[in-house]
């Protein structure tokens, strides 16, 4: 049976809490208030637009269109925040909805494209909101001020409330929405001077958090349309291979199997249901091509980086004369040679799409976009339908960790492949396995590090050469910022710096993985100045204050850390503390991290103290989470994480079982605390992440006397 | 492929001239080597048999011949298979490398797991196949009465002498007679679950039956145990 | 043909009888706050209470269910339930969310049996509930916290 021949059913439909796609399509809006509510999404009709990212509805409440998706950093709760503030709105009435695909209208001011990543959600949008809430508000007020026939000037607005005192006239935003959003907006809004804020710098649950903590809140996976077809693909288990053929006999023969075609990235199977769609797909028999294949191990891989460092890269940085302090009278030289593997991102949720073509032709399509104008773009160029009849109905992502975020958007051709080769005359929704995102690729590369270092008789750091091998995450030709970001422009006063970085070539696709460089650059940088601190017979919190000078923010968050741990007072017996301090996407983080080695022989961390510096704190309640779920996943990543290229290049992690994930019995207890300031915000999604590892290592050494010099930790072995 | 009488320490891990040495135990509950499919299709071809226990008659020294059976189920007794829910501490090991157990699991007061984690949670009546997940983890076994062996019962790291001693115990096989024993061995379900591990699982040596046969030998020759 | 209870209601299923509970609550009964995330019960996103104790519903075929009362995240009950849940949102446990739905089935049926459950009983019954955001912190501290209000 094929597709084409299955007849059309309305199947009965049993009310459930997944979002059905059928006649009306909602979008999902998260209320300030306790419920999820279901605010239609056809804005225009009940709503009016303040321009492209405010709407207000005749029942008072108003709906920030957020540009950026939500996936657990909250974006969806600051955006409506900052609106809010501007716009005078009491924070109940506050909704949130996921903007439309819209490179132009939506874009990130960081990007010059729609898309959320680099931790710059809040960031690009402070002045943006700003500019919106204040907009609305003074065309709220030019409405009030035309009805009642009084100057604006007089006009008040608080909590929601709009008033004239004289007149004793008052009125909520939903009454005047209508007339408001005909006013002219303002050419220059007047924006709040920060100390009056009301809204910002407050705790404040995230919008979303009754709908997550009951089970209502919807993801892509929820997703139900009638009619619809569950595919999975069976994807090789080399980078690079391809279908040879395929036999699907048995697979067809599984009840509820509807249909089996190749794709360019697989053999996708179709089915009624999701059990039979993967039942279906492990009775596949298919030979692969390995032809094309990257069929080198990651041990290979890596001796084949270590190579290239005889050969010229490209300058990173190069400040002073590193060959003559390394020549200098009585220094003391250290060499590291570092290998850090290729990360899995795996979010809960691994990648899914729901693709509908409806009646007139046009696509909708569902799912976790970081890239939404990507994802549009690809689905348009793999259906051969216009952009324009394209809709990208952003869906709450499970967690992404830059997973979703990728040019030219691989994983959406893939779900619209599976799309076009079943014919389109069903919705489908594509999802993957989590051994398909695990050995899926687009990981955080493996890079090889090899860091000279010297110090003179005085015990000052004198000389730092440093080179970095590893594929470009742009896939550029020249340096790749984002390979030596975090040493190349180190905060250090080292005054003989040389970086280079070198760009490899191999089949496995790379991606930005939370907090990107800094992954890497930040545990070499921090791991190799301790040993060189303690090499000079410094302090490593001291040490570092010496050679930070005048760079303010740096010192601020690590006096800072250091005075919550009190650094250099007793430690409990058996443990060791390390430090870290390292600014990402403008975000100063410093970490101290308590460590032990546990009845295995393995690293036990027992309490982090954490402090940022990330400008004005909108909702120190998100930031903190955001830093204690960053010390999380970057201490399960340095702990248990790699992904391994075996014999022939075959992929030997597939589950969260050698894939390791931090587990609740492993966390820290974590302290944050927010430095006071009057900069403009800047992010936290990322910025916890890079200090964790070296934080770790650091006491590590302490604690075995063993520098760390390979990542995941428990693959330190005895030579 | 000889098994020695100690079975290893706990999953190896030794802090060793200041680096360490870790067993795989942290990085994952691969039943499998993390690149083969299946244990027994792995190299080494079939799984060893057990001898009938006509292949111990020629040991005229009864006593001899007793401990020389017994010594023939340690095969089965000292296999990873068996072992694994015999541990020595409180969390069951897993895979033929004998790791700790992931997800993590405790012992618990009744050998079955701490509130909100018992063995059901994930452990039914039955082993149960998962289908289109990873090679790996191609089944999650199953008995209907799935646990722990009590901590007096505990096999992990001990000689077989002293399992044979152990077992013989009745402070230590929960109050069970040579007859009873024997029974067990032979019949019991969840012993049996070592010859039906589910896919992707190596099976313990023989079956139940001639297990069972070995330790009726065994009584009747008098129930030596090897070192006596 | 599999007769069970689903929050409370009688169900009939007569697919495959090897399909596990989490695909037949979710594609058959189209309750989605049961979620996939492995599919080899090393995650607990798909915790369900399988006759009142945890159960991961990836690894249980539909068989396996025959005359069980199987209650979901969206059907949960009783003080235990309502204390965790209010926990929850005030100290603002989610951030992706994907997971809660397992780590609240979990964090319940520790409080129905360990009303006042200390740090090493709640490592020991959530240990098999991952999150990768690693909201762990917070599920710990709303954990004691729903334990504190019960108590009263």
């Amino acid at each position: 049976m094929t597709i084409h021949q299955f007849a059309p059913s309305r199947r009965a439909f049993l009310a459930g809490a997944g979002l059905v796609i059928g006649v009306a399509l909602a979008p999902r809006v998260f209320a300030a208030t306790s419920s999820l509510n279901g605010v239609p999404a056809d804005a225009q009709g009940q709503q009016y637009p303040f321009q492209a990212f405010v709407r207000i509805a005749p029942d008072d409440t108003v709906t920030v269109l957020a540009k950026h998706i939500e996936m657990g950093q909250g974006p969806y709760t600051g955006l409506a925040t900052i609106v809010a503030e501007e716009l005078d709105a009491d924070w109940s009435q506050m909704r949130a909805a996921a903007a439309p695909a819209d490179d132009d209208v939506y874009k990130n001011l960081a990007f010059g494209i729609q898309g959320t990543g680099g931790s710059t959600s809040i960031a690009n949008s402070y002045e943006q909101l700003r500019k919106a809430g204040a907009t609305a508000r003074a065309m709220l007020v030019a409405a009030a001020a035309e009805e009642w026939g009084v100057p604006a000037a007089e006009i008040t607005v608080s909590a929601g409330r709009i008033s004239h005192a004289a007149s004793g006239k008052t009125s909520g935003f939903g009454a005047l929405a209508a007339k408001a959003a005909t006013m002219t907006p303002p050419a220059e809004p007047v924006l709040k001077d920060p100390r009056d804020f009301v809204l910002i710098g407050k705790d404040r649950p995230k919008l979303d958090t009754v709908a997550k903590s009951t089970g209502k809140a919807i993801f892509t996976l929820d997703i139900h349309a009638d009619d619809m077809l569950i595919a999975t693909v069976a994807h090789p288990d080399r980078f690079g291979a391809t279908v040879a053929s395929v036999d699907d006999t048995a697979a067809k023969a599984v009840p509820g199997v509807v249909d089996v075609k190749v794709v360019p990235q697989g053999v996708a199977v179709y089915a009624d249901n999701t059990f039979a769609a993967l039942k279906g797909r492990a009775a596949l028999k298919i030979d692969w091509d390995l032809s094309k294949a990257e069929q080198r191990s990651s041990e290979k891989i890596a001796e084949d980086y270590r190579s290239l460092f005889a050969k010229d890269g490209f300058k990173a940085a190069d400040k002073g004369d590193v060959e003559a302090a390394f020549k200098g009278d009585g220094v003391t030289r250290i060499e590291a040679d570092m290998l850090f593997p290729f990360l899995a991102h795996a979010p809960m949720e691994p990648l899914d799409a729901v693709l509908v073509r409806r009646e007139d032709g046009s696509i909708d399509s569902y799912n976790g976009a970081q890239f939404p104008g990507q994802d549009k773009q690809a689905i348009s160029e793999v259906l051969g339908v216009d952009q324009s009849q394209i809709r990208i109905n952003m869906q709450l992502a499970g967690g992404s960790f830059g997973r979703r975020a990728q040019f030219g958007s691989p994983y959406m051709r893939e779900a619209a492949e599976v799309f076009k080769a079943s014919g389109m005359a069903r919705p489908v929704k594509h999802m993957w396995t989590r051994e398909d995102d695990i050995r899926g690729g687009f990981y955080r590369p493996l890079y090889v590090h090899r860091i000279r270092g010297a110090i003179d008789k005085a015990g000052e750091i004198v000389a730092w050469d440093h080179v970095i091998a590893g594929q470009s995450i742009m896939k550029k030709l020249e340096l790749d910022e984002s390979s030596v970001e975090g040493a190349s422009d180190m905060p250090y006063a080292i005054p003989n710096l040389r970086v280079f970085g070198y760009n490899t070539e191999v089949g496995v696709p790379a991606l930005w993985w939370r907090s990107v460089g800094h992954t890497h650059t930040g545990f070499a940088v921090e791991t190799f100045l301790d040993e060189l601190l303690q090499k000079a017979g410094k302090d490593a919190v001291e040490g570092r204050i010496a050679l930070l000078k005048d760079q303010n923010r740096h010192l601020g968050v690590l006096k800072k850390v250091a005075e919550m741990a009190d650094w250099g007072g007793p430690v409990p017996e058996g443990r060791q503390r390390g430090v870290a301090v390292h600014k990402s996407f403008n975000t100063y983080v410093a970490e101290i991290a308590e460590v032990s080695v546990d009845e295995l022989g393995a690293p036990k961390v027992h309490k982090v103290w954490c402090a940022v510096d990330c400008g004005v704190a909108l909702n120190p309640n998100v930031i903190k989470a955001q830093l204690e779920g960053g010390v999380g996943y970057g201490l399960g990543a340095i702990l248990f994480d790699q992904v391994e290229l075996g014999e022939g290049g075959k992929i030997i992690q597939s589950n969260f079982h050698d894939y390791r994930s931090l587990r609740i019995n492993e966390m820290p207890h974590v302290e944050v605390a927010i430095i006071p300031s009057t900069e403009a915000p800047t992010g936290v999604g990322e910025p916890g992440v890079p200090p964790i590892g070296p934080a770790v290592a650091n006491a590590w050494r302490q604690l075995t006397g063993a520098p760390v010099r390979r990542l995941p930790l428990v693959n330190i072995a005895v030579s | 492929m000889n098994k020695s009488n100690v079975l290893f320490a706990v999953p190896a891990a030794l802090l060793l001239a200041g680096s360490l040495l870790l067993a795989p135990s942290l990085s994952g509950a691969a039943d499998t080597s993390p690149t083969g499919p299946q244990e027994a299709a792995k190299e080494g071809g079939p799984v060893e048999g057990l001898k009938p226990v006509s292949a111990f008659d020629s040991i005229a020294d009864e006593k001899q011949r007793s401990i020389a059976i017994f010594e023939e189920t340690g095969k089965v007794l000292q296999h990873p298979r068996c072992v694994n829910c015999h541990p020595a501490g409180d969390r069951p090991l897993q895979t033929m490398a004998m790791t700790l157990h992931q997800p993590p699991v405790f012992r618990g007061p009744a050998d079955f797991g701490l509130t909100g984690m018992t063995c059901n949670t994930c452990h039914g009546p039955a082993n149960a196949e998962v289908v289109a997940q990873a090679e790996g983890l191609q089944s999650i076994p199953g008995d209907p009465n799935w646990h722990l062996a009590p901590i007096e019962m505990a096999w992990q790291g001990k000689t077989l002498g002293e399992i044979c001693v152990q077992i013989k115990d009745v402070n230590r096989n929960g109050g069970k007679t040579l007859e009873e024993i024997v029974h067990h061995m032979g019949q019991d379900h969840l012993v049996g679950w070592g010859w039906n591990p589910g896919k992707g699982r190596e099976k313990v040596p023989g079956t139940q039956e001639e297990f069972g046969k070995l330790y009726e030998a065994w009584a009747a020759t008098g129930a030596h145990c090897p070192g006596e | 043909m599999v007769t069970f209870t689903l929050n409370g209601e009688e169900r009939r299923f007569d697919g495959d009888p090897e399909t596990p509970l989490l695909w037949v609550i979710r594609d058959f009964e189209k309750l989605t706050g049961t979620k996939y995330g492995c599919g080899v019960a090393q995650c607990g996103a798909c915790t369900v209470h399988l006759d009142g104790m945890t159960r991961r519903s990836c690894v249980t075929p539909i068989s396996m269910v025959e005359g069980s009362e199987v209650v979901t995240i969206e059907g949960i009950q009783g003080a235990e339930a309502e204390a965790v849940q209010k926990a929850w949102v005030a100290i603002d446990v989610p951030q992706c969310g994907y997971c809660q739905s397992g780590q609240i089935m979990s964090a319940v049926a520790l409080l129905q049996t360990t009303p006042k459950p200390t740090d090493a009983d709640i490592d020991g019954a959530m240990a098999g509930n991952i999150c990768r955001c690693a909201t762990y912190q917070r599920i710990r501290q709303a954990i004691h916290d729903a334990a504190d209000t019960m108590e009263g």
